[in-house]
């Protein structure tokens, strides 16, 4: 505290140097403008640093001018603590106010103008919200709207897959058996192979596809033979011969295709639900066992109820992943319209996906928040 | 059954008995022919076989890039090649290695991600831990800023990212204090440099670090106080109380975040998308990084049949060296990625 308090004193002597040395006054290179600023910076400087100062010396100015002694002046301890959290978030606060938050206004700007660029510059004009109006106007862009629905569509067929698929597989992943360290070593692998440029390369890749046609897995029927281990087009036969429903059996058969995709995106996901399955209590699965619980009823009455915090968490994850992913369709029709240098239009069209986005994390948090048990914690 | 117990020998302390005993069909048809064993069985196979079968959905691209990488022209014309080579070479390698700068690549991208994972790793706990055990007004709000940084996607910002730092000396108040005192030239920024990504780096804003601080709040929310407080009254400051009690116990869930980070920032292919201009890698002397060497080699003559095929194949290969580095890294480190997650017992 009191290297604090000198620092602070031996600012406050710069800023008063500063502001009334006539050196200052002297300096051709700083210009008048900014000379201006200096002082009136200093003035507002002096006034914040000396009340600060008459906090740290102990003393009170009072309304006569008075100075009165205080008993000596002490941090509380949650004064202390608050002070160093804010230490702890510093960067990030610095990072937020200088860097996002410029960009993020920046992004804004272009979105609401007609932007032009010139060397070392660029010119934004004000144009009265005409790429927001283009965006949703009867006359304006067709393909926007579908192509949000269609893809908000997508995803709301894929996220609960994904989250299902890696709460199973987690707990599989989590149960003690022969070869467990090569699965998960197998089953993390896409967590840090399947992003940036490998991604990208995958995702049009048409060597794969070439392979995929004529080879094993499941395949769509729709180019080679067919000679994979099942087509979807058998599995849709078999499901249609089960009658459970057209739409179920679409769903099916689209995510049996897209098995891939959903594999690879479950992995951090995979992860925190393996971390939710550590943290509970063996006590409570011993307890289930004496009592003569099958697997069953206690996946369903401990395991699920303990894990919806994680489902919670997951489930917001997943959409933010699956929403951000460089191949959904809006992301490629966005990317599109950027790489065309519509600069502004694509920027406004991102920022009302990112609305869409938000609000649907909203929905999805609110709707998990009424099932989502909490175990108290004393 | 008698049960008189026939003594085979005795020492002093030792004493072999033998009885009798159920035959052993009898003793075998008790044991597997039950229930119990039987859905063990069915449930192992179940599991085994869901087990496999994803295994090989996750590996089958890789296995077929590595069949396809040692391919020669003359193997896409045919059509019974299919997975096998029938003229196997190593040209593929051996001209994205030598013409592709693969071996500058793997340097650069090397000392970049192992700096930035380190910078990343370390910013992102501090920042974790202030947001986990400190209670001050905007504690929220901050946390809230770091949730929303991970759900406004980085493609949506690109532009506006990629003109921060191009104009850095007019589009924002550092940057203009710093041309007003003479460090900055006037319209000047950081093009085909990679400052902006350190800075980004710094201010925990890098690619998923709300993630990584999430993850790491989540474990730190986890280290009971009593352990602080302890330290507290023993007359540690705060800092110190982080740097050498609860550093050392998050280690696992640090290595985690640094693999992430460094294996994120090894593949990255959109900051150096924005942040470099397009051009930029026909110079002589560019920095080459592992998302500008996957290029077609000129070497590599491409004939106008199964064009495509082969130039991704070729990708393929690419990608292959490009990962390659980071498997066997993983193989060493995967374990601790489980326990770092394990151990952190994240709770909603």
């Amino acid at each position: 505290m009191k290297a604090n308090k000198k620092s602070n004193a031996s600012k406050k002597q710069e800023v008063a140097k500063k502001s009334n040395s006539p050196a200052s006054s002297n300096k051709p290179s700083f210009g008048t403008k900014i000379k201006g600023i200096f002082t009136s910076a200093g003035e507002k400087c002096k006034a914040v640093f000396s009340s600060i100062g008459a906090k740290f010396s102990h003393k009170e100015i009072l309304p006569s001018g008075a100075v009165k002694k205080k008993k000596p002046f002490k941090l509380s301890l949650t004064d202390k603590k608050a002070l160093s959290g804010w230490l702890f978030v510093l960067p990030f606060v610095i990072g937020i106010i200088f860097i996002y938050a410029p960009i993020v206004w920046n992004s804004l700007a272009v979105s609401l103008s007609d932007y032009t660029p010139i060397p070392g510059d660029m010119k934004l004009e004000w144009n009265n919200f005409a790429n927001y109006k283009y965006l949703f106007a009867e006359d304006g862009d067709p393909y926007f709207s579908i192509t949000i629905v269609d893809g908000i569509q997508d995803l709301l067929l894929q996220i609960p897959a994904i989250v299902i698929f890696a709460l199973f597989m987690a707990i599989i992943l989590n149960q003690k058996m022969t070869g467990r360290a090569v699965f998960r070593a197998i089953f993390f692998l896409p967590v840090i192979l399947s992003t940036g440029i490998i991604d990208t390369i995958d995702s049009n890749s048409a060597f794969m596809d070439a392979i995929n046609n004529s080879q094993g897995g499941v395949d769509d029927n729709t180019g080679g033979e067919g000679n994979g281990l099942i087509s979807a087009m058998d599995l849709e036969n078999l499901l249609s011969g089960i009658k459970i429903g057209t739409e179920l059996v679409d769903y099916v058969v689209n995510l049996v295709n897209n098995i891939f995709d959903i594999v690879s995106r479950s992995g951090v996901q995979m992860l925190i639900f393996l971390s939710g399955l550590q943290s509970i209590s063996p006590a409570i699965y011993e307890s289930c066992e004496v009592e003569g619980a099958s697997a069953w009823e206690t996946f369903w009455k401990i395991t699920l109820p303990m894990i919806s915090p994680m489902i919670l968490v997951n489930a917001i994850y997943t959409v933010i992943d699956a929403f951000t992913a460089a191949d959904n369709r809006v992301m490629i029709y966005i990317e599109r319209i950027y790489n065309g240098a519509e600069y502004g239009y694509s920027s406004a069209m991102s920022w009302v996906y990112v609305g869409v986005v938000l609000m649907f994390i909203l929905l999805v948090a609110l709707i998990m928040k009424t099932v989502v048990f909490y175990q108290r914690r004393d | 059954m008698d049960n008189t117990v026939k003594i085979k020998r005795e020492s002093k302390n030792k004493i072999r008995v033998d009885f009798e005993r159920a035959p052993l069909s009898e003793r075998l048809k008790a044991k597997f022919l039950n229930m119990f064993f039987l859905k063990k069985v069915i449930f192992l196979i179940f599991k085994l076989v869901l087990l496999v079968g994803v295994s090989y959905v996750i590996l089958y691209p890789y296995i077929t890039k590595i069949f396809g990488s040692f391919m020669s022209a003359s193997d896409f014309k045919d059509v019974t090649v299919i997975l096998l080579s029938k003229n196997p070479t190593l040209d593929q390698y051996k001209y994205i290695i030598t013409e592709n700068g693969y071996f500058s690549a793997f340097l650069n991208t090397f000392l970049v991600s192992l700096s930035v994972a380190l910078i990343q790793t370390v910013v992102c706990s501090v920042i974790a831990y202030g947001l986990a055990k400190f209670k001050f007004r905007g504690n929220t709000l901050v946390f809230v800023l770091v949730i929303f940084t991970m759900m406004v996607p980085q493609e949506s910002l690109r532009f506006a990212m990629k003109m921060f730092f191009k104009l850095f000396s007019t589009s924002n108040p550092i940057g203009s204090l710093l041309t007003a005192v003479g460090i900055l030239e006037k319209g000047s920024g950081f093009v085909n440099s990679l400052v902006p990504v350190y800075l980004l780096a710094i201010t925990g804003l890098g690619f998923k670090n709300g993630l990584y601080i999430f993850l790491l709040r989540q474990f730190f929310k986890g280290v009971p106080d009593e352990l602080e407080e302890s330290a507290y009254v023993d007359g540690s400051s705060t800092f110190r109380t982080f740097f050498t009690i609860i550093i050392p116990l998050a280690v696992p869930m640090l290595i985690t975040v640094f693999i992430f980070s460094f294996a994120w920032q090894w593949t990255d292919d959109f900051y150096t998308s924005i942040f470099f201009e397009p051009g930029y890698w026909d110079k002589e002397g560019a920095l080459q990084f592992m998302s500008s060497i996957t290029g077609v080699p000129a070497s590599l003559k491409l004939d106008v049949k199964n064009l495509e095929a082969y130039a991704s194949a070729i990708t393929g290969t690419a990608t292959i060296l490009i990962a390659l580095p980071l498997i066997i890294a993983y193989l060493f480190v995967q374990n601790y990625i489980v326990e770092g997650i394990e151990r952190s017992g994240i709770v909603g």
